[in-house]
């Protein structure tokens, strides 16, 4: 009955192989709608143009003003994430007991964990009305909501991926700088941070992409106004909300409306890919360093 | 000339020219019979031209210093270095006159016929029950559940355990003491009927009484199987086999009854590691 | 020691202190946010939620609105999606980490399956409308659905499946090739069964994230106008995440009401399926026994 094995073994490999599939099924289907589409509008005015206005009777498909408001948010959840989780990081790494670290680690996995359309609701219908006690200028959409609200979702990752990273400084390293007298937060600043260094930049890098590729909080509380602007009081759009906002239409397949979804797929896709290939290579790099 | 001189004089020769020699123990047929074996880990040489002749029912001892490669060369003759990735055997190891390493042998049946005791016992999470009967479900070696229970009965008799567990079969294997499920694991290997049994520093992790047990249960066993055990404590190998070999950085360096290597060993290294000027 | 350098310590120790202190305040700040969420969705959903909201249907008057379709919806979709990634990803974490080593495929196999963890789930979206929508006519139905969320949590449940497959010490496998069991026998007796509970968490906490995905599904047209249960593979559908969308894009605050209460009942949903894991992590644990 040794055949079995040979074919239980094959039936596995082919599960395995079926993660290929899928990688090789997201470049083709982006990849065949995005030439599609390019054949109908030059890729200097995809890219370089600065009207985005697909839907209209005399449609403009400059992509620019989504990839800014993509950046604007997300820019937004950086401020917030990236100082924030860094400090978090360093207290409960170089500060925190053990009790402490115990019960604050898995309530930051709850807020990892939530919905991001219940934080889409959050942002819209209590940060918004709340800052704009504080901005009486803000419109109901803008960037700045959702960016906060953003960057709140994201703190946990970059809080838990840069403790693993400086949880993984050797102890001697430390040690070395309280027996010349450190206090504590020279110490963390001085030494285990940038020890840590290519640990937690593959850990912000990584927020940065998944703040990109964010969609429900942005639908919900961004707005649809696609707009080249660096004011995060205005309503935006972004790139993953336009998506939404086209499939909840009603778009015929094979036409060019239904094709700018796979082309600012395709922008999406590779801005994210790109992200996470230099995170993974720090993040190996950091390990050797430290293995 | 003595047998034993002519042996000595051999290994000398067989030393000068920079191989290992092994010498059966003259009149005994060999029932694992090892010829020039190398073995490397990827481009590391772990085995160097290691040849030996093991005989049946008697127990045979592997001695020397740690990374010697004792361990790597119990291994081999079951096989089970070929779980290691990057690993390579060149020479022959024939058991019962075939070559193990041949294109054609079934691994899985040679290790039901060559059992394997390791140096830090490792019950499976189960019952002692299904600890035994695991061999026997796998390998389909027993019949009816009434067949099953015999054998596991029989196995546990023979590793000088069925008294202390008999009311409580299917109790957890992890619930025993150190020494309990050492004699588990020798009992779940016995399950399977092999001929062969190989110990791998079977009682270094014991206290001395369990290990006591250990050893006792060894000299039961010789009488109806051949069994090869590594041990890094050189006087439990002079209490407990018949032949030793001695081995020193991948190379055998001398192989003769016990009781000659331990008293008048003819190579100056082996006298040096017995009397524990190094190692 | 000089007083310049007992200075420097007391102003070195204060500026120690005051860091802690900025740094935890940073902490609480965040779950302060957490608090000021819950209490905030609490406050306005959970006077909504009562047996008629759960199962009713929507209705254009939002105070006879109810949930039922969607929450059905969100269980059928959980289950379909369950049995499609469940033995796909269980197959693969036991190829790649039992038979794959080192060889050349596995690796490969392994980075991309790192790499599709971190793509956006609203690009699975995609992926299912061309292929799974258009291509394979399976329309806009439970299957497409399905098979798009399965597609989406199949890395995360590969690598808790190979986290749990690690787990299990390596001497448990040794003591039973010695004994000469073949390699399915080895995974099947003893690997699996110490890995089950290991496997079941990262399964059930997979399948939790797929029941708060909102953007995939959109894409691929499961819009909230369903009203009514799906019955079929075949059948329309909508989920909790969606019809909370929905309501929440209305400016009708009796709506936004609604879409407060549905949230009630998806966090409920969610924070039962993460108690069921937790506890099935510790039952198994204690147990020790397979």
């Amino acid at each position: 009955m040794r055949w079995i094995e040979g074919i239980i073994e094959w039936g596995l490999f082919g599960c395995a192989l079926l993660s290929v599939g899928t990688t090789v099924g997201i470049i083709v289907v982006l990849a065949v709608e995005t030439f599609g589409f390019l054949r109908e509008v030059p890729i200097a005015d995809f890219l370089f143009g600065t009207e985005w206005t697909p839907l209209f009777a005399n449609p403009s498909f400059g992509v620019l003003p989504l990839v800014l408001g993509t950046l604007l948010v997300s820019g937004i959840a950086m401020l917030v994430a990236l100082p924030m989780g860094l400090l978090g990081a360093v207290y409960l790494s170089e500060y925190a007991d053990d009790r402490v670290r115990r019960t604050v680690k898995p309530l930051l996995e709850i807020l990892a964990g939530i919905p991001t359309v219940v934080y889409g609701y959050f942002a819209l219908l209590f940060v918004t009305p709340l800052l704009q006690r504080l901005l009486p200028g803000l419109a109901g959409f803008n960037a700045l909501s959702p960016g906060i609200v953003m960057g709140i979702m994201i703190l946990p990752l970059v809080s838990s991926l840069s403790e693993d990273a400086m949880r993984g400084v050797p102890r001697g390293l430390r040690e070395g700088s309280y027996a010349l007298g450190a206090t504590r937060m020279q110490t963390s600043l001085r030494v285990v941070v940038p020890a840590a260094f290519s640990g937690i930049t593959a850990a912000f890098i990584l927020a940065v992409s998944r703040a990109v590729g964010e969609t429900m909080i942005v639908a919900i509380a961004a707005g649809q106004q696609p707009r080249l602007t660096a004011n995060p009081l205005v309503p935006i759009e972004t790139m993953t909300a336009y998506i939404v906002q086209v499939s909840l239409g009603d778009t015929p397949q094979g036409t060019l409306e239904y094709r700018t979804i796979f082309a600012v797929g395709s922008l999406l896709f590779l801005g994210t890919f790109g992200l996470n290939l230099v995170s993974a290579w720090l993040r190996d790099r950091y390990r050797e360093e430290y293995a | 000339m003595s047998a034993s001189a002519r042996a000595s004089l051999a290994s000398l020769g067989a030393l000068a020219s920079g191989r290992s020699v092994g010498v059966a123990a003259p009149g005994l047929a060999a029932k694992i019979d090892v010829r020039a074996l190398n073995f490397f880990y990827g481009t590391t040489r772990a085995l160097e031209h290691v040849s030996l002749r093991i005989a049946p029912n008697l127990v045979t001892a592997f001695i020397g210093p740690s990374g010697c490669g004792k361990s790597t060369f119990l291994r081999t003759l079951n096989r089970m270095n070929d779980i290691i990735p990057g690993t390579r055997v060149e020479g022959q190891v024939l058991i019962d006159g075939i070559d193990i390493y041949g294109s054609d042998m079934d691994v899985v049946q040679l290790r039901r016929q060559v059992g394997m005791v390791f140096q830090k016992s490792n019950p499976f999470p189960k019952s002692i029950f299904e600890n035994v009967a695991y061999g026997l479900r796998i390998n389909g070696l027993a019949g009816s559940a009434t067949d099953l229970a015999d054998r596991v009965e029989e196995s546990l008799i023979q590793a000088a355990l069925w008294e202390e567990v008999k009311d409580r079969l299917h109790a957890s294997a992890l619930a025993m003491s150190g020494g309990q499920q050492q004699r588990l694991c020798i009992a779940r290997a016995l399950a399977v009927r092999p001929d062969i049994l190989l110990m791998d520093e079977p009682a270094s992790a014991l206290d001395p009484i369990a290990t006591q047990r250990i050893e006792e249960l060894i000299y039961d066993l010789k009488k109806r199987y051949t069994i090869a055990i590594v041990t890094h404590n050189m006087q439990q190998a002079a209490r407990v086999s018949d032949h030793t070999a001695f081995f020193w950085l991948g190379r055998l360096i001398e192989f003769d009854q016990t009781e000659k290597i331990f008293t008048a060993p003819t190579e100056k290294l082996t006298e040096d590691y017995v009397t524990g000027r190094f190692g | 020691m000089t007083s310049a350098g007992r200075r420097s310590i007391i102003w070195r120790r204060r500026l120690d202190r005051a860091f802690e202190g900025v740094a935890l305040a940073v902490l609480i700040l965040a779950l302060g946010a957490l608090v000021a969420l819950i209490w905030d969705i609490v406050a306005d959903g959970a006077s909504r939620v009562s047996w008629d909201f759960i199962t009713s249907f929507p209705s254009r008057r939002p105070e006879q609105a109810g949930i039922w379709h969607a929450l059905t919806g969100s269980i059928f979709l959980m289950v379909v999606t369950a049995v499609l990634a469940v033995p796909i990803g269980i197959g693969a974490a036991i190829y790649l980490e039992e038979y794959g080593g080192r060889r050349f495929l596995a690796r490969l196999i392994e980075l991309n399956i790192t790499n599709l963890a971190a793509v956006p789930s609203i690009i699975y979206g995609l992926l299912g409308l061309a292929v799974f929508v258009r291509t394979l006519g399976m329309g806009r139905s439970v299957l497409a659905g399905a098979s798009t969320l399965a597609l989406l949590v199949l890395p995360v449940v590969i690598l808790s499946t190979r986290e749990a497959l690690r787990a299990v010490p390596g001497s448990l496998r040794e003591g039973s090739y010695a004994l000469g069991a073949t390699k399915w026998q080895t995974i099947w007796h003893q690997v699996l069964p110490v890995a089950f509970p290991g496997i079941l968490t990262g399964l059930i906490l997979a399948l939790s994230r797929a029941v708060g995905e909102t953007a995939p599904l959109i894409t691929i047209g499961a819009v909230a106008f369903v009203a009514f249960v799906p019955d079929s593979l075949s059948s329309p559908f909508t989920v909790l995440p969606i019809q909370i969308f929905n309501w929440v894009s209305r400016p009708q605050t009796a709506f936004h009401v609604n879409a407060a209460g549905g949230i009630v009942v998806l966090v409920g949903l969610l924070m039962s399926m993460n108690a069921v894991a937790i506890w099935l992590r510790d039952r198994y644990q204690t147990r020790g026994l397979t």
